[in-house]
C-alpha cells in the first residue's frame, strides 16, 4: 500500500464523519467513553476465550449500518493493518499445541484457540477506533477529548496537525512528483537527496507556522481555539451510553453464546 | 513496531496509559511555563511535517529496498523534549485513529514507547551530552545515529516486554527479543544516518532554525534533568504498583513470563495454572451451569477429548460453536434489516 491510498483514505473517513446520522449526532464524548468501555470489555477476556466474543459484532455492525458506514471500506483498512498481529500470534498454535477438543474428528489445539482469540480481538478493536473516527469528526473527538481533561495544548495542536495534515501531504506530493520528473529508476532516491528534500519541505513547514502564526495573530489569537459549534448531552446521549454499557455487561459476564447453543442443541435433538 | 490492542491484557494497558498521561500532563505544565503562542502552530504542522515526510521514501543503500522517516528523535532535535513529546503523542494519536496502526488502549504503549524514549531518555541523557554545543557534521552524525539506535532498540523491547506482561502470545521471551532487536537495530541505523543528513542540511542552510527553537530553549540541564529523573522515579513505582497488583490479581501471568525469561517452567504446568483460573472464571459466570454436566453425560464419546484442558470440554466447545454461529446469523440479519429498512424509508 503506498503512501498516496492512505492519503486518500484519511479523506474519505474524514467525509464519512460529516454524514448526519442518529450516531453522527450523538455527543463526541459519549461516543468516545462508549468506544473505550467497548475495548476495555473486549480486551478483558481471557486468551482462550472465542466464542463469548461473537455478540461483540453487533457493536460494529449496529455503527455501521445505523452510521450508513460502507462496512467493506472499513474491513480493508482492518486488513491492511492486520500484520503484526498476525505475525505475533501465528505462533501460538505451534507453541502451545495440547488439544483441547476434537470437532468433527480434527483435533483443535489450545493455540489455535488462543489465536483465533487475537484475531478476532484485532478485529473488534481496530473496528471500534475506525468506526469512532468514522462516526465523529476528527474536531468532535478532539474536542470530546479536551472536555474529558486532556492538557490545552495538546488538543489545540492536535487541531492543528489535523488541519495541515492534508496540506502538507499535498506538497509532499508535489516534492515527489518534481523528483520522479527529473530521475529515473531508483536515481534520486538515495538517502544524501533525501535528507535535502526532507529538509527543504522542513524550510516551507516551518515558514508556514510562521504565516500562520501571524494570520491568527491578527484575527485575535490568544493561545486557545475557540469552538462555535456547542455540543450537550442530552437524555438521547445518555441513554446510548446506559445501553451501551448493559449490553457489555451481559455479554461480558453471562456465557450468551455458549447458553443459546445449548438452547438450540436441546431443541434440535 | 505499533504496539496492538488485541496484544495487551487490560491491566498492561491501562498502566502504559496511566504513565504516558502522566508525562503528557508533565510536558504541558513545561511548555507552558515558557511557550509563546507562536509555538503552538508550529507544533501542530511539524507534527503534519512527520506525516508529508513519511510519504517520501528512499533507497537503502546495498539492499534496493525502500524506506522512509520515523520522527521521534528529529522532532526532539529540532523542538525540544516537551514539544516533542506532544508533537509525537499526536502523531501517533492519529495514526491510530485514521490508520488503525496500533489501537486506543495500546495508544498509551505506543506513545510510551515511541514518545518517552527519545524525547525523555535519550535526548538529553545521549544525543545533548554527545554533540554539546558542536556544530561539527561527523560528531552529529554519531550522535544521531547513536540516539536513533537506543531510542529504537528500548522501544522494541519494551514492546516485547508489554506483549509477554500480557500473556496473549505464545513466543517464547528469547524468540521474541531476537526476532524484534536485530531490525529494529537495523532500522535504527539507517535512520539515524537520515536524521543527522537532514540536521546537518538544516544546519548549514538555514542555522537559525535550530538556534532559535531549540538552542534558545536548552533542557535548563540542571534543574529540569532532576525534575525529569523524578518524574521517572514516580511514573516507575506507579506502574510498579499497578504491575504489582496485576501480578497478584493474576498471579499466573507474570509467572509465566518470568518462567520464560529464565528459560524454565514447562508449558503443561502453565497450562494447568491457566486452564484452572479459566474454570474459575466459567464457574463464576456460566450462563446455565448444570447444562454443563447434561451435556458431558449426552456424549460420553466428545468428553473424552477433554481432559487435557478442563476449561472447554467437548460438550462446552459444541454448544459455544453453535452459539457463536446463531448470534453471527442474528447480528447480520440486524445489520441487514436496519440496511433495508432504510433503504425503503429514503426511497418513499
Amino acid at each position: 500500500m503506498t503512501f498516496d491510498s492512505l492519503y486518500y483514505d484519511i479523506g474519505r473517513l474524514d467525509r464519512l464523519s460529516y454524514r448526519d446520522t442518529f450516531v453522527h449526532r450523538l455527543d463526541p464524548r459519549i461516543k468516545v467513553i462508549a468506544a473505550i468501555l467497548f475495548l476495555f470489555t473486549v480486551i478483558s477476556f481471557p486468551k482462550y476465550e472465542v466464542v463469548a466474543l461473537a455478540p461483540f459484532f453487533l457493536f460494529p455492525v449496529l455503527l455501521i449500518t445505523i452510521g450508513e458506514i460502507p462496512a467493506l471500506f472499513i474491513l480493508r483498512k482492518v486488513l491492511l493493518v492486520s500484520p503484526f498481529a498476525v505475525l505475533i500470534g501465528i505462533f501460538n498454535p505451534l507453541l502451545d499445541a495440547g488439544t483441547v477438543a476434537v470437532i468433527s474428528g480434527v483435533p483443535v489445539s489450545a493455540g489455535f484457540l488462543s489465536f483465533l482469540s487475537i484475531l478476532l480481538k484485532f478485529i473488534l478493536t481496530v473496528s471500534a477506533a475506525l468506526l469512532l473516527i468514522a462516526t465523529t469528526s476528527f474536531p468532535g473527538v478532539c474536542h470530546a477529548l479536551r472536555r474529558l481533561g486532556f492538557p490545552a495544548i495538546f488538543v489545540a495542536q492536535l487541531l492543528f496537525l489535523y488541519r495541515y495534515l492534508f496540506v502538507l501531504m499535498e506538497e509532499a506530493m508535489r516534492v515527489i512528483r518534481a523528483r520522479d520528473m527529473r530521475s529515473f529508476g531508483t536515481r534520486g532516491t538515495e538517502m544524501k537527496v533525501f535528507a535535502r528534500l526532507i529538509g527543504t519541505l522542513l524550510f516551507r513547514t516551518v515558514d508556514r507556522a510562521e504565516r500562520i502564526y501571524h494570520a491568527m495573530l491578527s484575527r485575535g489569537f490568544m493561545g486557545d481555539i475557540p469552538i462555535l459549534r456547542k455540543y450537550h448531552i442530552t437524555t438521547i446521549d445518555l441513554a446510548y451510553l446506559a445501553m451501551t454499557i448493559v449490553f457489555l455487561v451481559i455479554f461480558r459476564f453471562f456465557r450468551v453464546t455458549e447458553g443459546i447453543g445449548r438452547i438450540a442443541q436441546e431443541l434440535f435433538r | 513496531m505499533h504496539m496492538a490492542d488485541a496484544l495487551l491484557s487490560p491491566a498492561v494497558g491501562t498502566a502504559l496509559w496511566a504513565g504516558t498521561a502522566a508525562v503528557s500532563g508533565y510536558a504541558s505544565v513545561k511548555l507552558k511555563e515558557r511557550i509563546d503562542d507562536r509555538e503552538i502552530p508550529l507544533m501542530g504542522v511539524l507534527g503534519a511535517f512527520i506525516f508529508a515526510a513519511q510519504m517520501i521514501n528512499f533507497t537503502i543503500p546495498g539492499t534496493g529496498s525502500s524506506g522512509h522517516l520515523g520522527g521521534g528523535m528529529i522532532l526532539a532535535i529540532i523542538l525540544g523534549p516537551h514539544a516533542a513529546f506532544l508533537v509525537m503523542a499526536s502523531v501517533l494519536m492519529v495514526q491510530a485513529l485514521f490508520f488503525a496502526d496500533g489501537g486506543l488502549l495500546a495508544l498509551g504503549c505506543n506513545i510510551w514507547n515511541m514518545g518517552v524514549y527519545p524525547c525523555y531518555l535519550v535526548y538529553p541523557l545521549i544525543y545533548k551530552p554527545l554533540t554539546g554545543n558542536s556544530k561539527n557534521p561527523g560528531r552529529i552524525l554519531v550522535a544521531s545515529v547513536v540516539s536513533v539506535v537506543v531510542a529504537l532498540q528500548l522501544g522494541a523491547f519494551s514492546v516485547v516486554m508489554e506483549t509477554l506482561l500480557s500473556g496473549k502470545s505464545e513466543l517464547p521471551f528469547g524468540a521474541f527479543v531476537l526476532l524484534m532487536q536485530p531490525i529494529h537495530l537495523a532500522i535504527g541505523v539507517i535512520e539515524g544516518v537520515v536524521t543527522a543528513g537532514i540536521i546537518n542540511h538544516v544546519r548549514s542552510a538555514r542555522p537559525e532554525l535550530l538556534d532559535s527553537i531549540a538552542a534558545s530553549r536548552p533542557l535548563d540541564t540542571a534543574i529540569s534533568l532532576r525534575k525529569v529523573m523524578v518524574t521517572f522515579a514516580v511514573l516507575a513505582v506507579i506502574t510498579g504498583g499497578a504491575l504489582s497488583w496485576f501480578a497478584s490479581t493474576y498471579p499466573d501471568g507474570l509467572e509465566w513470563s518470568i518462567e520464560k525469561v529464565y528459560g524454565k517452567g514447562e508449558l503443561p504446568e502453565d497450562e494447568h495454572g491457566i486452564a484452572a483460573k479459566l474454570k474459575g472464571i466459567q464457574e463464576k459466570t456460566a450462563f446455565f451451569p448444570d447444562y454443563n454436566l447434561k451435556s458431558a453425560g449426552k456424549e460420553p464419546k466428545k468428553a473424552e477429548a477433554a481432559p487435557a484442558w478442563p476449561g472447554a470440554d467437548a460438550g462446552t466447545s459444541a454448544a459455544g460453536i453453535i452459539g457463536a454461529a446463531i448470534v453471527l446469523g442474528l447480528i447480520l440479519l440486524i445489520g441487514m434489516g436496519i440496511r433495508t429498512f432504510r433503504g425503503r424509508n429514503a426511497q418513499t
